[in-house]
């Protein structure tokens, strides 16, 4: 095996002579320096408030039970407690959904409740400290009659409990199509779910101010929808309620809707009592409270011909959805727009069964329901290949969508959009040139002919991603932008930081439009008093929206500053140009700073909110045709794998990545986004795996049970990079793209390539059909064709 | 005797007279220090978040730097040490420590949580001189956890640390530590009182035997890798507590002419090289046990003496034939290893028994002995099952086997059907797949999450045939990870 160093290539260099921090510059995160000193602060490390309460929740060890009784004398006279809060207790209305009103804050009150699965809410208790509010809780005596409960999606597509009726989308003529193919096939595809495994557990910290009045600390993506919450659970105006979010110590989507319930019940406890209240999961009830991505059982049905092309295709998608929608309507969809990945599918059909269960309710996880359709085209990919006996990277390139600037039909989605920038295939032709595929796809197979034991396997998996939220009323965002009398600006904007380095971004993006150094922007929190109405930051869309949201607020600034100094020394406003730190028109110049003093002296506003929209897309959900996505973002990778085949223990040997962002705002961090979000894909398809026993109860609730990548499952080899020929051809933010979920698809290679390992292993006629995660045990029952 | 703790922090000296024997460092550090870098992110030790450096007076007079999770670890357990936080590394961001910037060169933080932990795992590793190309930094981060970055920045990071640290001249803060860590030792016994609870920190075995003996209702506890997790994870109260941190005589490892004498308080981290030399098969062992803040904590008389069917050492001992040195008192006595394990949470161990080291015996034919952890990840992981295989060929011929598994019963337990079988039989395929039959014998495994009951069985079986292929084709590549893997 040949060994090349590892690599992260940065493809733009940073400009000379010009400001710190212009745009398309890799500088390092704004934090970075505060993180490595423990100086960043996360809620939990907020100084905690003179007289503050600390409030632990109460949850369902049941699946699906109806409470005969509950007292709770004991909680109440427990040393150090407070206060205790049941749903009777709630002002306002009895909910947390996001988006259907089926999640209730509590389900005890007085007349009892019916659990709907394990880790649901009970009741709160509201005590001086952690210890004592957890102990205080304990001492609740509960009885259930247990009622049947529906755990899995076997289980629930055979009852047929579904949380909205089956919803396709189709176009051509399967049946015929079907029929007329020379080769079919059948098959399916089971797909686990994932823990986000944040590092930082859900927290919040609420503080009762005048009249109706509270602020919120938390650790959100959303913090509108934070707010919405807590004022319907307190039956107040919204604009009673301001919600700050500085940092989370990672999101993934975990943080989208699940913050929902730890701070509607911290803000109810602050009002009830007076006192400042502050929440924090440990981790074992944030694994067990909080939902995950969904799990899929995907079975298909493939039409195809002696070259591979697919001519009619057939998706069933059942998801486990838990007991409520969350948003899980929306990730269902997601997962449909993603079921032809790169490849045209000239006559499909996908049905998608939304399954609800005792189980929690899941949610938004990085791809939202993308990677897990994108699973089931990959494997039929997979299969189809082994079936014809060809390498599957030539059955991936026949069914590749027609690539942008050329005249064909084979560019239309099953959703009836058309496919205008597909680059897909020269991303591939370069990542299998860089990536010496063939040769090495040729030395392994002749090592795995000299080996009994191991068996290595390598996969090309490409990536095509819609950007945009597919509800598209989300598609908006907010900033406002001041600039102070002595020239330092304040930035501020709907968007969350997570880490994935969106505060940075858009510093950049106003640093690169005032021509000043990155420095001089002060980056400040999320406030929903500061710009409202926000969407969440969510569906890779956070630089996109408020990157040009803050653009707008610049522009507008910026020509007041303009036509002030024009009229100031007599020229026109488009002989103003603004240099790195000064603003000159022929031999006019004057620095920045007293740009702004002089502009403040003249009664100008240094203050503009800006505001963006997202421009082409519109989407009939019932007719299932329009343009639900601005653009896709594109990438490949190529993964090596070993198995071990009396075991099933396998690892990840090499990675060649090539991902579009566009033109990069950053490529550090745009690199970042890429080589997390492999791993992320790479562990939810390997180790990551969620167990639950027959009582669905969640057996997998610690880092000791679930098993994220640590630092040794990195490959030794990893060349990653952007691709240099990227160019957004929509009008986005100095035509960027997205990156933030579309790299976790790369992860699919890996799943491939065992596929492709275990189909090497001694003697084999059958396709593996390896499901997901791909643990030893999967990989070891593919190996043996099952062992029944 | 005395009833307070001493211990430095971040060069602050710091006595204690009045505190909870189960308060964790991490909620000390947080709560009553207000030093709020260190996080936590999960109170069990597996992710690293918590991760500081403790240093302490090694018998020999050298000064020991260890990362540790501080999430389990006890406070009285600090007694004599010096604790480093990610608050001492820098003060300003004008002069950053060399490891946070090539921290923030590299772009190794983004969510920014998990980096106090990965910082202080790296700074151990700087002030320690060591050297980090990617497999040493994997080992050092192993017990860190990050699910932002992929870990590639911070290998790159890592790499170019090690290399300064290797030839930085850090002796003027090695002897400021060294000054410190000298005006706190001393050897008197510790009894401190809490309220009900007491904690004893005896320095010396027979302290702790006496106070044992009069307080058997008491827990011992030395890395608290396990007992940390009844507090923080079952909430447990412990009212009555004996530290072994500072008996240094159960702390000494010796070898002697046929074994290896371990005392009861060694590390796995200070036993994994002897170990590794004496059995190349058991230092990879230890090397997957945990991840190194767990080993640097961890002992391997605690993962024995706590009787958990799922540790690593026990079957990888029993295979070795290892024996059990018990002290109660002044009595004393000696057991086979597999004997002490009687039932599920159940050892042979009366109250006020302690024990004092294992003894493994040392073989002439190292390679006779192989064992194979499984698990779903590679590092940091605990195991689904452990086989361990300690079996002799002559001509041809099986004279003894040795073999014992962790993971498929309620303790750990000696294949003896499977034994049997292969004892005094010849040493090919056929007889092999006949012995492969036996461990259903031998074994009725649990399904739970790490791994069906069906996995199990079969692949305790594959185990066999995979110690079979090593030694009857040597070069058949076998492994993918550790020693003798073909892979980087």
């Amino acid at each position: 095996m040949t060994v090349a160093p590892t690599s992260r290539k940065k493809s733009t260099a940073p400009r000379a002579g010009g400001i710190r921090g212009a745009v398309s510059s890799p500088i390092a995160h704004d934090s970075a320096y505060k993180h490595t000193s423990g100086a960043a602060l996360y809620v939990d490390d907020i100084p905690t408030p003179e007289n503050c309460s600390h409030v632990y929740i109460a949850v369902s060890d049941r699946a699906h039970a109806k409470i005969i009784s509950a007292d709770l004398d004991a909680v109440r006279a427990a040393p150090d407690v407070v206060a205790v809060l049941t749903k009777d207790d709630i002002p306002g209305k009895n909910d947390v959904g996001p988006v259907v009103s089926d999640d209730p804050m509590f389900v005890l009150g007085k007349g009892g409740g019916v659990v709907e699965c394990e880790g649901q809410a009970l009741f709160a208790v509201v005590a001086t400290t952690m210890d004592a509010a957890r102990a205080a809780a304990a001492s609740a005596k509960i009885t259930y009659e247990d009622l049947p409960a529906i755990l899995t999606i076997d289980d629930a597509m055979a009852a047929k409990s579904l949380l909205e009726p089956p919803y396709k989308m189709k176009r051509g003529d399967v049946k015929r199509a079907m029929l007329a193919s020379p080769h079919q096939l059948k098959g399916r595809v089971e797909i686990g779910g994932q823990e986000h495994f944040y590092l930082e557990g859900q927290a919040a910290l609420a503080t009762p101010g005048e009249d109706d009045d509270v602020t919120i600390y938390c650790s959100s993506q959303h913090p509108t929808e934070i707010q919405h919450k807590v004022a319907s659970v307190l039956g107040i105006p919204y604009n009673a309620v301001t919600v700050e979010v500085r940092r989370m110590g990672g999101g993934f989507g975990g943080k989208e809707t699940n913050g929902n319930l730890p701070t509607a019940v911290v803000a109810l406890a602050a009002k009830l009592t007076g006192r400042p209240a502050k929440i924090r999961y440990d981790r074992d009830d944030d694994m067990i409270i909080t939902g995950k991505r969904h799990d899929f059982r995907i079975d298909y049905q493939v039409g195809f011909d002696h070259a591979g092309c697919i001519q009619a295709i057939i998706f069933d998608q059942a998801a486990r959805c838990g007991h409520s929608h969350d948003l899980s309507l929306s990730i269902c969809d997601r997962a449909m727009f993603h079921a032809d990945n790169c490849y045209y599918l000239p006559n499909v059909l996908i049905n998608s069964y939304r399954c609800k269960t005792n189980t929690v309710s899941n949610t938004a996880f990085r791809g939202f329901g993308g990677p897990q359709g994108m699973v089931g085209i990959e494997r039929v990919i997979d299969e189809i290949a082994f079936h014809l006996g060809k390498d599957p990277l030539e059955v991936r390139r026949v069914n590749f969508y027609a690539a942008k600037g050329t005249v064909s039909d084979r560019n239309v989605t099953p959703y009836h959009m058309n496919v205008e920038d597909c680059v897909i295939d020269k991303i591939v032709d370069e990542l299998v040139a860089s990536s010496g595929y063939a040769s090495r796809r040729r030395e392994i197979a002749h090592w795995n002919k000299n080996q009994s034991l191991l068996k290595r396997g390598i996969a090309l998996t490409p990536v095509k991603f819609g950007i945009s939220f597919t509800a598209t009323h989300l598609n908006q965002a907010g900033a406002l932008v001041h600039i102070y009398t002595d020239g330092s600006i304040h930035l501020n904007h709907g968007g969350t930081e997570m880490g994935q380095g969106l505060f940075t971004k858009i510093a950049q993006i106003v640093a690169e439009e005032f021509q000043v150094d990155i420095d001089r922007v002060k980056i400040t929190p999320t406030n929903t008093g500061k710009v409202p109405n926000t969407s969440a930051t969510a569906a890779s869309a956070g630089t996109d929206l408020n990157g040009m949201a803050a653009l707008d607020a610049c522009k507008k600034i910026k020509k007041r500053l303009i036509d002030f100094i024009a009229a100031d020394w007599n020229v026109k406003p488009k002989e103003i140009t603004f240099l790195p730190g000064s603003i000159q028109s022929g031999k006019n110049k004057i620095s920045f700073d007293d740009l702004v003093a002089k502009a403040y002296m003249a009664r100008i506003s240094l203050s503009a909110n800006g505001f963006y929209a997202t421009p082409k897309i519109k989407w009939d959900r019932k007719k299932g045709i329009g343009r639900p996505f601005f653009y896709f973002a594109y990438g490949a990778a190529v993964s090596e794998v070993v198995i071990d085949t009396l075991t099933g223990e396998n690892r990840l040997l090499r990675v060649d990545i090539l991902h579009d962002v566009g033109k990069s705002l950053n490529p550090a961090i745009d690199l970042g986004q890429i080589e997390g979000g492999f791993a992320q894909g790479a562990g939810w398809l390997t180790t990551e795996e969620l167990w639950w026993d027959d009582r669905g109860r969640l057996k997998t609730h610690a880092p000791s049970t679930y098993k994220i990548p640590t630092a040794s499952d990195r490959a030794p080899e990893m060349n990653i990079a952007i691709w240099d020929r990227g160019r957004n051809p929509e009008e986005t933010v100095y035509r960027s793209k997205a990156v933030g979920e579309p790299p976790l698809m790369l992860g699919i290679s890996v799943l491939m390539a065992l596929s492709d390992a275990v189909a090497s292993s001694n003697g084999r006629e059958a396709y593996p059909s390896l499901d997901a995660p791909a643990t030893p045990e999967r990989v070891l029952r593919a190996v043996s064709d099952g062992w029944e | 005797m005395r009833d307070q703790l001493s211990f430095y922090l971040n060069g602050e000296l710091k006595t204690i007279r009045d505190a909870p024997p189960t308060q964790t460092l991490l909620r000390y550090l947080r709560e009553d220090e207000n030093l709020c870098g260190t996080k936590e992110g999960c109170a069990e030790g597996d992710c690293g978040a918590c991760t500081v450096m403790v240093s302490t007076l090694a018998s020999d007079g050298s000064v020991k730097r260890e990362a540790i999770n501080s999430c389990i670890r006890f406070l009285p357990s600090l007694e004599g040490t010096s604790v480093t936080t990610v608050e001492a590394l820098s003060e300003t961001i004008s002069a950053p420590h060399l490891v946070q910037q090539k921290m923030i060169a590299h772009d190794g933080s983004q969510c920014g949580f998990c980096t106090p932990g990965f910082v202080m795992s790296l700074y151990t590793a700087y002030r320690n001189g060591d050297a980090l190309p990617v497999k040493a930094a994997n080992d050092v981060v192993a017990g860190n956890l990050c699910r932002c970055t992929g870990y590639g920045p911070i290998l790159t990071a890592a790499k170019e640390i090690g290399d300064v640290a290797k030839n930085a001249d850090q002796s003027g803060d090695n002897k400021i530590e060294y000054d410190q860590l000298s005006k706190i030792n001393h050897q008197e016994n510790i009894v401190l009182e809490h309220g009900e609870a007491q904690a004893f920190l005896p320095a010396t075995s027979d302290q702790l035997a006496e106070i044992y003996t009069e307080h058997p209702d008491a827990t011992i506890i030395a890395g608290a890798t396990d007992v940390g997790l009844w507090v923080t994870k079952m909430h447990r109260t412990l009212p009555k507590i004996i530290f072994l941190n500072r008996v240094r005589d159960l702390a000494s490892m010796k070898r002697g002419k046929n074994e290896l004498i371990i005392g009861a308080g060694v590390t796995y981290s200070d036993a994994m090289d002897a170990l590794a030399s004496a059995y190349p098969d058991l230092g990879e062992l230890v090397r997957r046990i945990g991840a190194l803040q767990v080993r640097n904590a961890g002992t391997i008389g605690g993962n024995i003496a706590n009787g958990s069917p799922i540790g690593d050492m026990p079957p990888a001992l029993i295979a070795l034939g290892a024996t059990l040195a018990l002290r109660c008192g002044s009595e004393r006595r000696t057991i086979p290893l597999e004997d002490f394990f009687l039932d599920y949470g159940k050892q042979d161990r009366k109250p006020g028994e302690f024990v004092e080291a294992v003894r493994v015996p040392l073989a002439k034919r190292a390679g006779d002995f192989k064992c194979y952890k499984i698990s779903k990840r590679f590092d940091q992981d605990i195991s689904a099952l452990c086989g361990c295989f300690n079996i002799q060929v002559v001509g041809g011929v099986v004279k003894s086997a040795r073999i014992a598994f962790g993971g498929m019963a309620g303790t750990p337990k000696r294949a003896a059907k499977v034994e049997a079988v292969l004892t005094g039989g010849a040493w090919t395929q056929e007889s092999l797949e006949l012995a492969m039959l036996a461990f259903a014998d031998d074994f009725t495994p649990l399904t739970d999450m790490r791994a069906s009951a069906d996995y199990r069985l079969r692949t305790a079986q594959n185990l066999l045939m995979k110690y079979f292929t090593e030694s009857s084709a040597p070069f058949e590549q076998t492994r993918l990870v550790g020693h003798g893997n073909a892979f980087l």
